[in-house]
């Protein structure tokens, strides 16, 4: 039986169980703004020397202490994208593949196969896209792209150079492979739950089976995958030591996709243990605030889109 | 009217409707590409510089044969001390979420920031903890790592707690409730009982997370040519040796990264396979 006692007891050590869970919860609230607040902090000295000049200068000189985020800016955005442009057909296909055609048995085998891409260590991708992919590229790819794209109009000033083996394009295709299991997973899901009786409904009219996936499939699901491809995206900004091996960290701005250059996360990984000014390492934190920034914006705006979607069934 | 075969409208439906679904096709055999090349890479590479020095000897200069030992140890400490410190709280933020918060409004906002952590730069992480940690200590340690670490645990263990807490029936903790039970009793003895090897899964997930992640200890654990367990040194691991040994110039030293890449691969692929075949619940990719 219940003495009044044990109630008492119970009702304290219940008291204190959501007591120390919401705290947690709620310090995890704290923590991300602790980050922003720190970050902030650490970059005082450079945010109060170059100001907002700090965006649209491509100068990076640690001896004359002028310093810019242009380059790895736009590094960034040009490897995440063209990543993107490169995983989104690909695991639109792994997509359609694993919910449509794939036989019942040979799903869940393939499906394992591809998360595992996104299992493998970061700095392994970076390995192997320097040692392994590098020096192929450079010997069989780059020289065609250079030959027959470089001389296009329009186009062209993206495959000039030397074929170098390493840099942004290297680096986005990389970043492709890291980020198609994220997208092919969210599509897959968001293709899951597509009701039946629309794609019946379509095969009933005489639909072939792309013309479902197409005109039936993608519309319906759009919010989600698109919420997915942009999850991609906030995955590739933030992918580091991958990128710090291929990209050739190089402080140059230059048109072309085959010469060196640098993102944000790959200059924080390169440079900060290295940093001998305080200025030098304040310029840094701004790289990683401008980082925090960007990739919370995007990963928010992924994470809404899912949530509208989950929403709309 | 029906279409024959011949109608041309038909056969280009036919032929279009073939096309992509052989693109489709090969688009998974492309994926499927890419994992076979990186892994039979990293066999080649990694299999020459397999041998009992690996797991015996220290880091040494070029030009002397060394081992990973200092680093195996390293790295199993700071992911042991991070798995440690991340999965008590991971449970219980997973709790709140499930049992206490509900649809509040904390709650759905917890939910939602923590699904963004999950997919944060890791190396904001330890830029975060070098700050805290290793400027105010003045210097580099194995903690530092080791939080930087415990970091990226918390969210994802929270994540797979909630999932797998959210699966078990209302009934079962309204029968517990029934009988008396206390409310962190339902959650000790019922909910967190029939979850558990859910709960497990996530916990493995993480630690196979955290086992390759270089950027987050590069300011922070840093690394150290030589053994050492003190947690309030610089602390070699695997992660930080590979990328040292690999962008340096020395061929011996390619050897032992490339042997190092293909232990912790092997390490991390084994436990993400073992965890996602026996899950029965669709587990999430972090």
């Amino acid at each position: 039986m219940l003495d009044s006692k044990r109630l008492t007891l119970y009702r304290y050590q219940d008291s204190t169980l959501r007591i120390i869970s919401t705290a947690l919860a709620a310090s995890l609230l704290i923590l991300a703004f602790a980050i922003l607040v720190q970050l902030h902090h650490a970059s005082l000295e450079s945010l109060k020397a170059f100001q907002w000049r700090f965006l649209s200068s491509a100068a990076w000189d640690p001896v004359a202490g002028n310093f810019g985020a242009l380059v790895p800016i736009l590094g960034t955005l040009s490897t995440a994208l063209i990543a993107l442009l490169i995983a989104l057909p690909l695991s639109l296909g792994i997509a359609v593949f694993l919910t449509e055609l794939a036989p019942a048995w040979l799903k869940q085998p393939l499906r394992i196969l591809i998360e595992l891409l996104a299992g493998i260590p970061s700095i392994i991708y970076g390995m192997w896209g320097l040692f392994v992919f590098a020096p192929l590229f450079a010997d069989y790819v780059q020289p065609w792209l250079i030959e027959h794209l470089g001389s296009q109009p329009w186009i062209g000033p993206l495959f000039q150079g030397a074929p170098l083996g390493i840099g942004i394009l290297t680096a986005s295709i990389v970043l492709s492979i890291m980020i198609i299991p994220f997208i092919a997973s969210v599509m897959r899901d968001v293709f899951g739950v597509v009701p039946n009786l629309l794609k019946e409904s379509a095969y009933a009219l005489g639909a072939t089976r792309w013309e479902v996936i197409w005109h039936v499939m993608l519309p319906y699901s759009r919010v989600g995958v698109i919420g997915g491809v942009i999850l991609g995206l906030g995955r590739a900004l933030g992918e580091t030591m991958a990128v710090a091996f291929v990209i050739g960290n190089a402080h140059q701005l230059s048109s072309s996709l085959l010469m060196p250059g640098s993102s944000i996360a790959s200059t924080l990984a390169n440079e900060f243990t290295e940093a001998t000014s305080s200025l030098y390492n304040a310029a840094l934190s701004e790289l990683g605030l401008i980082l925090f920034g960007i990739t919370i914006i995007v990963l928010t705006v992924s994470k809404l889109m899912m949530k509208k979607w989950q929403g709309s069934r | 009217m029906i279409p024959t075969a011949f109608s041309f409208l038909y056969f280009k439906r036919r032929v279009i409707n073939g096309f992509c679904l052989l693109l489709s096709a090969l688009a998974i055999l492309i994926g499927l590409a890419w994992l076979i090349w990186i892994l039979s890479s990293l066999l080649r590479h990694g299999l020459p510089g397999f041998s009992w020095h690996l797991f015996t000897q220290m880091t040494q200069a070029p030009g002397t044969e060394g081992g990973l030992l200092n680093a195996i140890v390293g790295s199993l400490m700071m992911v042991l001390v991070a798995v440690i410190i991340g999965t008590p709280v991971g449970l219980l933020i997973g709790t709140y979420l499930a049992e206490f918060g509900k649809n509040g409004r904390l709650a759905n906002t917890v939910h939602f920031v923590n699904d963004v952590f999950i997919s944060a730069p890791s190396i904001l992480l330890g830029l975060f903890i070098y700050q805290l940690v290793v400027v105010t200590t003045g210097h580099f340690s194995g903690w530092a790592g080791s939080f930087a670490l415990a970091l990226m645990v918390v969210p994802i263990v929270t994540r797979t707690t909630e999932d797998m807490f959210l699966l078990v029936p209302i009934h079962m903790r309204e029968a517990a409730i029934a009988l008396a039970a206390p409310r962190w009793k339902v959650i000790v003895s019922v909910v967190l009982r029939i979850s558990r090897t859910g709960v497990l899964t996530g916990i493995l997930l993480a630690t196979a997370r955290v086992m390759g992640e270089t950027a987050p200890l590069l300011f922070t654990a840093l690394n150290n040519q030589f053994f050492s367990v003190n947690m309030n040194q610089p602390m070699a691991n695997l992660p930080m040796v590979i990328f040292q040994y690999a962008m340096s110039p020395y061929d011996d030293w390619h050897k032992l990264a490339w042997a190092g890449a293909l232990l912790i691969t092997v390490f991390v692929l084994l436990l993400n396979i073992t965890v996602r075949l026996l899950s029965k619940q669709k587990l999430p990719i972090i």
